[in-house]
């Protein structure tokens, strides 16, 4: 039972991490019609720069909340300066695009903080395990994590039904046309939106810093599990993203924890030992397949 | 058109043929390895080994000028293939070395060794097909096989009395290997065995969640560079530094310390090359490294420095000429160089025979996170495959 619980709290943990990559992708793919690949190289960004200023404040909390502003004027300059060339381009232009500025990225990571990676650790505070059932350790840096992710979910969901700009926000995700005909000042949205989407890729990538290590192309290879979010969440849909990630992240850690041995029941543990990672890699894909075969346009997709 | 076309192609074609292959002036090693993306920091310490063996050659083999062509696979077999591929037919390279991942190296081998006929030597990837059914007259090791390594952790655990031990590796080629390997030699009872995705997975939460409830004698890993950074970080967090020890191989060493820091204080891993190996080679080797970069190099390095002596020997000994490829590997199976690790020679299937060592991961003098041997696990070890290699 408590085995059960902590893989379901690993589950949740990794989920809310990649809810905070997949709504910036699925707001700026959903309202600006943009494909980003260059998304995990905000959640790059924003992990190198929280280790800039967590060495010059020498605080864990102060360089994180530092990072934030940092990767909101960061991603309203890219915004600027690149994706405003590109709305009225089709999605392979984009495509190639964005995926130059990986490269960009890539590259100026290494020449300002060389090729080795970083390494943020955990603060002391955060450093030790925390019975969240008596006798049941967790660890205590996993265990805020899901605090922070899930209290910043609640302010995205506040922010985006609750407030005059989610309500234009939520609004371009249906008919940008129509948004744009009503006065909305298209431009400046467009940049705010981009703006926060970076932030909360930057934040992500802060937060699972001390787990994971802060390198080169970090978010590249998490990146193609945020896409798989947002289409099975439906694209534009805050709620969707929410709720996929939610599943992937559970999938993820179910395959992991329980697919080799189901396998054992009925295969030799060789072929099963062989199968079992294999698997439990297809799964997120196999989910994403059967969603879209019985919904089309994701869980809560609007567009047809 | 078309005549004109043809007319351009003859003059290529005399063009290139008219190159004289035996006055070569230099000698030329196309050196493969990973300079861009998350693993990067190994493909850079190779480099600078590289660098500094040709330097302490003086920049000539047999009065001939020394040229690297550094390659980069991305950490992908088909980039690494297509890297090798244009050493081999445009570069026209001498030797093609270098190599961090058995499935690039896989995927290169019969590009170079049959397609190009050309000399390979891997300064790290030691795949068990390479050593067994797949091994090529064409194919040198200054590395080891990768089941060897994991067999020397195994052999040291025995004797320490371990009596369970929970394997984790990434499912890929040398993952396989490496946790075989350890299995093969490890006599107490495998408490559980996990793959996890390769290169994606970084979060090792449900693994580790497994562990602990399996509460095993010792976890045995295999996780290269940044993977290895990853996993002693979250086997901290987790706590179970304080009930599991961990013991490894490929994870601790010169390229993840810098970020594992003290967190990997006191874990013990297997490596046929340490930095405190006395001979004088090593002890030259090492204190040149880090006055050049002020780090301490890892076996990545290692390797590629003797990659670069092995080829000089045979070279030296042929006078520079290499047009002879039957001389070149006859002269190259002879080992006749100092190896960083001491003695060194070759088997059957061309991997080195030799010693593997139980290495502790401390603090020097000067603070600066390394590791240093403590015992010798296996003398003279050789690879459990070679005598499923055809060559004798």
């Amino acid at each position: 039972m408590d085995y059960l619980l902590i893989q379901t709290l690993n589950g949740v943990q990794l989920g809310l991490l990649m809810f905070l990559l997949a709504a910036g992708l699925t707001l700026t793919f959903g309202i600006m019609d943009l494909v980003n690949l260059a998304h995990g190289s905000l959640y790059m960004m924003g992990a190198y720069l929280a280790w800039t200023f967590i060495g010059w404040t020498d605080s864990f909390v102060l360089g994180v909340l530092l990072s934030l502003p940092a990767t909101f004027l960061l991603g309203v300059v890219v915004e600027a300066v690149v994706m405003r060339r590109l709305y009225a381009r089709d999605h392979l232009d984009q495509v190639l695009a964005t995926f130059g500025l990986i490269l960009f990225f890539n590259e100026l990571v290494r020449a300002v903080w060389g090729p080795a990676g970083k390494s943020i650790a955990v603060p002391a505070f955060l450093g030790h395990t925390v019975e969240i059932l008596p006798g049941v350790p967790y660890p205590a840096y996993r265990f805020a994590l899901i605090v922070a992710g899930g209290v910043v979910a609640i302010l995205l969901a506040w922010l985006v039904t609750r407030t005059r700009m989610g309500m234009v926000i939520r609004a371009g995700a249906s008919n940008r046309r129509m948004i744009a005909a009503l006065g909305v000042n298209i431009e400046l949205l467009f940049s705010l939106v981009f703006g926060l989407g970076a932030v909360f890729a930057g934040l992500a990538g802060v937060m699972a810093a001390p787990i994971a290590s802060v390198k080169i192309g970090m978010g590249d290879d998490i990146l193609i599990l945020a896409f798989v979010i947002i289409v099975i969440g439906g694209i534009g849909s805050i709620k969707g993203a929410f709720v996929a990630a939610m599943m992937v992240g559970q999938i993820d850690i179910f395959g992991r924890t329980y697919l080799p041995d189901l396998l054992k029941t009925f295969l030799s543990p060789a072929a099963a030992s062989g199968a079992a990672p294999a698997l439990s890699q297809m799964m997120v894909y196999i989910v994403m397949a059967g969603v879209l075969v019985w919904r089309p346009t994701g869980l809560f997709g609007q567009r047809s | 058109m078309k005549g004109i076309l043809f007319g351009t192609a003859t003059i290529a074609a005399l063009a290139f043929g008219l190159q004289p292959v035996a006055a070569q002036q230099s000698i030329k090693i196309g050196f493969v390895s990973t300079f861009s993306g998350s693993q990067a920091a190994i493909g850079e310490d190779m480099r600078r080994s590289v660098d500094l063996a040709v330097e302490h050659l003086g920049g000539k083999i047999a009065g001939k000028k020394i040229e690297i062509v550094y390659e980069d696979d991305q950490f992908k077999p088909d980039v690494g293939k297509a890297r090798s591929e244009k050493l081999v037919q445009q570069d026209k390279v001498n030797f093609v070395a270098g190599y961090i991942w058995s499935n690039v190296l896989l995927a290169s081998l019969k590009t170079v060794t049959d397609e190009g006929d050309t000399i390979l030597i891997s300064a790290n990837a030691g795949p068990s097909q390479i050593a067994g059914e797949l091994c090529n007259k064409n194919f040198f090791s200054t590395s080891w096989q990768n089941d060897q390594t994991p067999m020397a952790m195994g052999e040291y655990l025995n004797t320490k009395g371990v009596k369970s031990l929970y394997v984790v590796g990434p499912n890929y080629a040398a993952g396989k290997d490496m946790l075989a390997g350890v299995k093969r030699t490890y006599k107490g009872t495998i408490a559980g065995e996990d793959y996890t995705k390769w290169p994606d997975q970084l979060d090792f939460s449900a693994e580790l969640t497994k562990i602990a409830a399996a509460k095993p004698g010792g976890i045995f890993i295999f996780y290269p560079g940044a993977h290895g950074v990853q996993f002693v970080k979250q086997w901290v967090q987790a706590g179970l530094n304080k009930t599991v020890p961990l013991y490894q191989v490929f994870s601790i060493d010169a390229i993840t310390l810098p970020q594992q820091g003290e967190l990997a204080l006191g874990t013990l891993g297997a490596q046929e090359w340490v930095n405190d190996l006395p001979n004088e080679q090593n002890k030259k080797y090492v204190a040149d490294f880090k006055k050049k970069y002020k780090v301490y190099p890892s076996y990545y390095g290692a390797q590629s420095y003797d990659a670069i002596m092995l080829i000089a020997s045979a070279a030296e000994a042929l006078k520079g000429d290499l047009s002879d490829k039957a001389k070149v590997r006859a002269e190259m199976k002879k080992a006749n160089f100092k190896s960083l690790r001491g003695d060194f020679k070759f088997g059957n299937n061309n991997f080195p025979i030799e010693n593997f060592y139980i290495q502790e991961t401390v603090k020097d003098a000067e603070g600066m996170m390394t590791v240093k041997t403590i015992a010798t696990a296996v003398k003279a070890g050789q690879d459990p495959y070679h005598d499923k290699c055809a060559m004798k």
